[in-house]
């Protein structure tokens, strides 16, 4: 082993040169040359300010707006610096209390939502950066959303499905919306009564 | 469970065959030094490494020499790691300000890169530079797996060859693993995902500023060309903290499904590429058959319990469809049961959701797929020599239930390997349990566990399963980032690695000086039903007995009390 030292080395230093240096360079050239806008993060800018990332979810907290999931980041949630997840046991007291309380504050805000409380409105995502709902966790949100900005129910459940995306090729994946896209656009058609 | 689901199932395991086979065919041609469509772009550089390394590709190897060549590559490996974690604030591309690694997590997580095993106790975002991320954890990632192929090229030619001293030259085999697979692979697949929406920039944090006002950073960096050789290395050691998760790391589910093909197809196609290299594609195809039946076992019972969802939580009255904690929107169940099965069977390790919200028996089988040892698929390179293993056994009782000396592929299976292979069957389960109990027992391995009640019992079996099998998934809210839990599980994952990898060299070299030996009509057939059932069930009974009673203490325990009610 210890004569295999000395081409270990050499060989390791070459390959570091390879695979470490010259591959992600040569990727990160191409990548900016042919898909630049996906390379630099997929950012979205409004009036030459970055307003996010299309990719990357975020909170809304006002009632205004589409709400994203829970999300267990720490500090605070949506914290695109530090993504993380709950990791809790599915037979945690404390996760299904805190479960039981989403819901009430759910329901208490969205009094005219019909139907069963969508999953994912509940739960918090895996990577806390969750930048889709389920059609139906948006649409449950429409009646409080179509009251305050002074909109029909109707109209706003047509934003809804304009901006679903289906599954890939038919198969793949899961229906959902991504709520920026989503609430950039109902800024920009029914700007919030000042 | 529902019919598109399945569909798509079928359509990944019918996608990962079709490409296996042909990777396979291609890779035995590049492992016996033949001709293949890459060699002309391929040699000239293979000789320059050769001649900057100062070696002899030539120069054939005794096993020892071999395994004393893989044991000196992953130690440099792993010191050169340790130092560029250590002293990454003195070096370029660090333009998120990273601290230098603390001494115990930089041992850890050196380790856990050059032996494939990418277990993570750090959040890539808040703990490495770009310069650590590309230099040092993807060099390992290429360089771990690249060993691991070659290391199975090595058991391989055991089988093939006749009354030879040597296995192989590992440098050779190691550089090929890189130059004819990894290195033009991840190229062509790093740039396909950064089309789907993944980061490829040196550029650091970018600030938004939303529409409320509140300002948001976001972390990017050169996370496509370390996603690529993540998945195709089965490392699974991730840009970020939530791993493939992450929608910069995952951002579609056509990125999803790529990802999924790419974390099996090497391992896959290595049980192919070994049926080529000794001369009988059939033998191949058997194994694949075996561990076939195994993934898809596991897939039915997790696809099950997830689409189920957790009793707790449809009590309260929301939308049926399986619980989302720890679940993206755009996967839902099945993608995220997929990645979770794909990912435990190969040594991989990467994750899309979090296995520690699964539901009980949801958990259950990605830990048992670990606890089988990897070697369902397994990892590159090792899930074949773990599997070689398992079928020395097999012939091994076979042999013993009929009386005659065990044969597998024309070599008399003697004391001497079965010794190993026994060997290296044993250091897996002393290592799991072992190091588990003392854990368990130790306050400063119970500061660890997270949840309460069985689930925390799951929680540090899983940690050492992992380590041990070299996979590196979590139920992440075990904190393996102390001093202890540095120190152990980096021990278990260099016990894991050597303790298969010394004793199948052992076993390649022993065969390769053996004559081999026409079949006669007492020769049990390796390529039939019976064998393949046979061997599944000793991968079973060896792998699942040793490990019941954990589990009946673990994940079956939480599941009883999951149905009934019970909450901790």
């Amino acid at each position: 082993m210890l004569q295999a030292l000395i081409p270990a080395t050499r060989l390791l230093l070459v390959l570091t040169v390879l695979c470490g240096i010259a591959y992600p360079l040569v990727v990160t050239g191409v990548a900016q040359l042919v898909f630049p806008h996906q390379a630099r993060g997929s950012l979205i800018v409004q009036d030459d300010r970055v307003v996010g990332s299309e990719l990357i979810g975020r909170s809304f907290v006002g009632p205004g707006w589409f709400h994203s999931r829970p999300s267990a980041t720490a500090p605070a949630p949506y914290n695109a610096a530090a993504s993380g997840a709950s990791n809790a046991a599915p037979t945690r007291r404390a996760f299904i209390d805190e479960v039981k309380a989403r819901i009430e504050g759910l329901r208490a805000e969205n009094p005219d939502a019909a139907g069963p409380v969508p999953v994912e409105l509940v739960t918090a995502s895996g990577s806390g950066l969750d930048p889709d709902l389920t059609p139906a966790g948006a649409l449950f949100q429409v009646p409080r959303i179509a009251k305050l900005r002074g909109i029909g129910a109707e109209q706003l459940r047509g934003l809804v499905a304009e901006f679903t995306e289906g599954r890939t090729l038919g198969l793949f994946g899961q229906p959902r919306v991504k709520v920026l896209r989503l609430n950039l656009e109902l800024d920009k058609r029914w700007p919030l009564p000042k | 469970m529902t019919t598109q689901g399945w569909l798509e199932i079928a359509l990944y395991l019918a996608t990962v065959t079709g490409l296996a086979l042909a990777l396979g065919l291609y890779l035995a041609q590049v492992f016996q030094g033949k001709p293949t469509w890459a060699t002309p772009a391929a040699a000239p550089v293979e000789r320059l490494i050769f001649r900057l390394a100062g070696v002899d590709p030539a120069q054939e190897q005794h096993w020892t020499h071999y395994a004393g060549s893989v044991l000196a590559f992953t130690l440099v490996g792993i010191l050169l790691l340790y130092g560029l974690m250590r002293v990454q604030d003195w070096l370029p591309l660090n333009p998120d300000g990273q601290a230098a690694v603390a001494p115990d997590l930089a041992f850890n997580t050196a380790v856990s890169f050059a032996t494939n095993t990418n277990w993570q106790n750090y959040g890539g975002e808040s703990a490495m530079s770009y310069f650590t991320q590309m230099a040092g954890l993807t060099v390992q990632n290429f360089q771990s797996a690249a060993a691991g192929l070659a290391v199975a090229v090595a058991v391989a030619r055991g089988f093939a060859r006749r009354s030879t001293r040597s296995v192989g030259n590992f440098w050779v085999d190691l550089v090929r693993a890189v130059l004819y697979l990894l290195l033009p692979a991840s190229v062509i697949f790093a740039l396909f995902l950064v089309g789907q929406g993944v980061p490829q920039t040196l550029g650091g944090a970018v600030v938004a500023t939303g529409l409320d006002g509140v300002t948001q950073s976001i972390a990017r960096g050169p996370v496509a060309s370390q996603e690529a050789i993540k998945l195709l290395g089965t490392n699974g050691g991730g840009f970020f903290n939530v791993n493939s998760a992450h929608p910069f790391e995952n951002p579609t589910p056509l990125a999803n499904f790529a990802e999924m093909v790419a974390l099996l197809v090497i391992p896959a196609s290595l049980v192919v590429m070994f049926g080529r290299m000794v001369g009988d594609l059939r033998q191949g195809f058997a194994l694949y058959a075996a561990m076939g039946v195994l993934l898809l076992a596991g897939l039915a019972v997790c696809y099950g319990a997830e689409a189920a969802g957790n009793p707790a939580l449809t009590h309260l009255g929301i939308a049926p469809g399986g619980s989302l904690e720890g679940k993206e929107v755009r996967f839902g169940v099945v993608e995220s049961v997929l990645f979770a099965v794909a990912t435990t069977v190969t040594s991989c390790g990467a994750v899309n959701a979090m296995h520690d919200s699964f539901t009980a028996l949801g958990g259950l089988v990605p830990l048992v797929n670990m606890m089988l040892g990897e070697v369902v698929f397994g990892g590159v390179g090792s899930g074949l020599y773990g599997m070689l293993v398992f079928v020395l056994v097999t012939v091994f009782i076979a042999g013993l239930m009929v009386g005659r000396t065990p044969e597998y592929l024309g070599k008399k299976i003697e004391a001497r390997e079965i010794k190993l292979a026994v060997l290296s069957l044993l250091f897996f389960p002393l290592s799991v349990l072992g190091l588990s109990a003392l854990s368990l027992v130790l306050p400063d391995g119970v500061a660890s566990v997270g949840a309460p009640g069985p689930h925390g019992l799951s929680e540090a079996v899983y940690a050492y399963a992992s380590a041990t099998a070299n996979n590196g998934s979590a139920f992440a809210g075990y904190n393996g980032n102390t001093l202890y839990a540095n120190s152990l599980l980096g021990l278990a994952m260099l016990v894991g690695r050597f303790s298969v990898i010394i004793p199948v060299l052992a076993i390649a070299g022993a065969l390769a000086a053996k004559k081999t030996i026409p079949p006669s009509a007492g020769t049990f057939p390796t390529h039939g039903i019976l064998f393949v059932v046979l061997l599944v069930a000793v991968v079973l009974v060896v792998g699942g007995l040793t490990f019941f009673p954990v589990l009946a203490l673990g994940p079956v325990a939480e599941h009883l009390a999951q149905a009934s009610g019970r909450l901790f």
